[in-house]
């Protein structure tokens, strides 16, 4: 190839190199660093119905009734009857009728549900200051209130999970949706 | 002197009319005149030039942050169903009346928090992604303010919105204090995707969990489909640093999806097999029927419109033109019409859209209305591109519990009575 030629077709390679969008070479970036299992053991508070990360402890209603008296029943409540926070007891049976009364007996799901939920945002003023086993009994104390377990039953890893709530079936997923 | 310059202006608005003048060189012969007469009145007396008192005052200096102007009285409306007992446990609703356009000034977009905002030390915070991934990971906000951005408009609807709608006698409130929490807004940040890539997702996973730094440390579970998909992690909103309310410094966006699942102050995110059923997805945010059973993972937030002008609590100075505007919107993608009644329905004449193009942001709708001085029963009603339509209230209301809060997405009616007064009703 002659030099003009050779000039010729790297004019014509740039000038469609400048027609054409440039396209970054940059590979995508990676600011993620590292993190070790100690580390996040703090934070994966999460607990699904499985009882997968539940941690160790335990308590039973019983105890459970002195954790209530000092940090929930303020707002909920003697015997969970609620106001001016949430109910947590009674309603079972309601649910169809024209006054439904949606309570951790009558409409949860999930036994599981009450450990994370108290574990993570209870009580209102001071998340994440119970010990694990006052979670656990707080939990129980509430389980038993709507006739779940009983007063002396214990609650830790193993045994919350296979707790049956009431309303185990009265869900219907929307997940994946249904189209028309 | 007045009278002359009054003389000009009818001279002139009469010309521009294009009224029958059989001498018009005369004509404007003579309006000169007066003009010119008025001008030499006006200086021999000395009187001052026309003009309001700030036009002879130097103006106020700069501000480093505005304000609106101290004539418009603009604000959220508050709903906290524990009262003082936790403020920040509820809602503020999106003075929606009171605007107009599409996209929602960050003062005024609505706020739905469960346990107030958190003070958050942008230093400090951290997001974590782990679970079944292969390179568990850490991100200061520093580091997520490197990667490459995008932009998206995208409406945030409470699924709770427009449950004050639903109580037994229609509340006389602004149309945005019953259906105000809804907002739009501008969102710059990154496709979620990046993250997860980086991380490496696992086979098995095929949900994540996604938890706020926040007091209630709220989380919710998400599939996995949608967080490959149009989700995004937010960093800016209308061109500014997230604000405290909205998720300061870091929060996941779900385009179209449920309010809460876009979740704030984000510090975690967990990669699942299955839903975590998370407190504000079984005990919450689930659609209850009349049987005593209730829908779980009512993701999508349905298609929906509300008039904002005129709404409940307005009323029209009088009869003759006003203009019908309000806002519409789709979880599901673009709005593709929205019609208006006048007559509660009995008949429908198509509204103009301005923002129709653009899947999962509000749309801004305008009808010119004539309004007799009769009273009239205002309505509007969107479809989306997928053919959903807009349910009639009684339609929506048979189909669940009597208590149920959420998606209500029905026809929302405003009575004009015959004095102009704009009332809430049933229809």
């Amino acid at each position: 190839m002659s030099t003009r030629s050779r000039i010729a077709v790297a004019a014509a390679v740039t000038l469609v190199a400048c027609a054409t969008p440039q396209r970054t070479e940059a590979p995508p970036p990676r600011f993620g660093e590292p993190v070790a299992a100690a580390e996040l053991a703090g934070f994966d508070i999460s607990i699904p119905p499985s009882g997968e990360g539940l941690p160790l402890g335990s308590g039973t209603a019983r105890q459970g009734l002195k954790v209530y008296e000092q940090h929930c029943l303020a707002c909920h409540g003697a015997q969970g009857v609620g106001k001016p926070a949430d109910a947590l007891a009674g309603g079972v049976g309601s649910l169809a009728t024209k006054t439904p009364l949606r309570t951790v007996g009558s409409y949860w799901p999930y036994s599981t549900t009450l450990f994370d939920y108290v574990r993570r945002a209870m009580p209102l003023n001071n998340p994440l200051s119970l010990t694990d086993d006052e979670v656990y009994a707080v939990s129980a104390y509430v389980l038993f209130l709507n006739g779940v377990v009983s007063e002396d039953a214990v609650m830790n890893a193993q045994s919350l999970p296979q707790v049956k709530m009431p309303n185990r079936e009265g869900f219907i997923s929307d997940w994946p949706p249904r189209r028309n | 002197m007045l009278r002359a310059a009054g003389s000009r202006a009818i001279i002139v608005a009469g010309w521009a009319k294009g009224e029958a003048m059989k001498d018009r060189r005369s004509f404007l012969k003579r309006g000169a005149a007066l003009v010119s007469g008025a001008t030499l009145a006006s200086r021999a007396n000395a009187d001052p030039l026309a003009g309001e008192p700030w036009e002879r005052v130097y103006g106020a200096g700069f501000t480093k942050y505005g304000q609106p102007a101290r004539h418009e009285q603009i604000g959220r409306h508050f709903g906290q169903p524990y009262g003082e007992l936790a403020p920040g446990s509820g809602a503020a609703l999106s003075p929606i009346e009171m605007l107009d356009g599409i996209i929602t000034p960050n003062p005024v977009h609505f706020i739905r928090s469960h346990s107030g905002t958190p003070d958050i030390d942008p230093k400090a915070h951290r997001l974590y992604i782990h679970g079944l991934v292969d390179r568990p990971l850490r991100f200061s906000v520093d580091a997520l303010l490197r990667y490459p951005r995008i932009t998206r408009t995208y409406f945030l609807e409470c699924s709770g919105n427009s449950s004050r709608a639903l109580t037994p006698k229609p509340a006389q409130v602004p149309a945005g204090a019953m259906h105000g929490n809804i907002s739009c807004a501008e969102w710059t940040g990154f496709p979620l995707r990046a993250l997860l890539e980086e991380a490496g997702v696992r086979p098995q996973a095929k949900w994540l969990l996604a938890e706020g730094a926040d007091s209630a440390h709220m989380s919710r579970s998400v599939p996995l489909e949608k967080a490959l998909d149009d989700a995004m992690i937010a960093l800016y909103q209308n061109g500014e640093r997230l604000r405290p309310e909205q998720g300061y410094p870091v929060r996941l966006l779900l385009p179209g999806w449920e309010g809460n699942m876009s979740v704030k102050w984000l510090r975690r995110i967990k990669l699942t097999d299955g839903p975590t059923h998370t407190k504000d997805e079984t005990s919450k945010y689930t659609d209850a029927l009349p049987d005593g059973r209730a829908l779980q993972f009512t993701f999508e937030m349905g298609v929906k419109s509300v008039i904002t002008r005129p709404s409940s609590t307005m009323k029209l100075a009088e009869r003759g033109f006003h203009e019908i505007s309000g806002i519409a919107w789709s979880g599901a993608g673009r709005v593709r019409r929205v019609e208006v009644s006048t007559d509660g329905g009995q008949t429908w004449a198509e509204a103009a859209l301005t923002g129709a193009e653009r899947p999962r942001a509000l749309v801004r709708f305008r009808y010119p209305w004539e309004w007799s001085g009769s009273p009239a029963l205002l309505q509007s009603r969107a479809t989306d591109e997928n053919g959903n339509v807009q349910p009639p209230r009684r339609d929506w209301v048979a189909r669940y519990a009597p208590d149920t809060r959420f998606h209500n997405n029905s026809i929302v009616s405003w009575g004009v009575e015959s004095d102009g007064s704009v009332k809430h009703v049933y229809a």
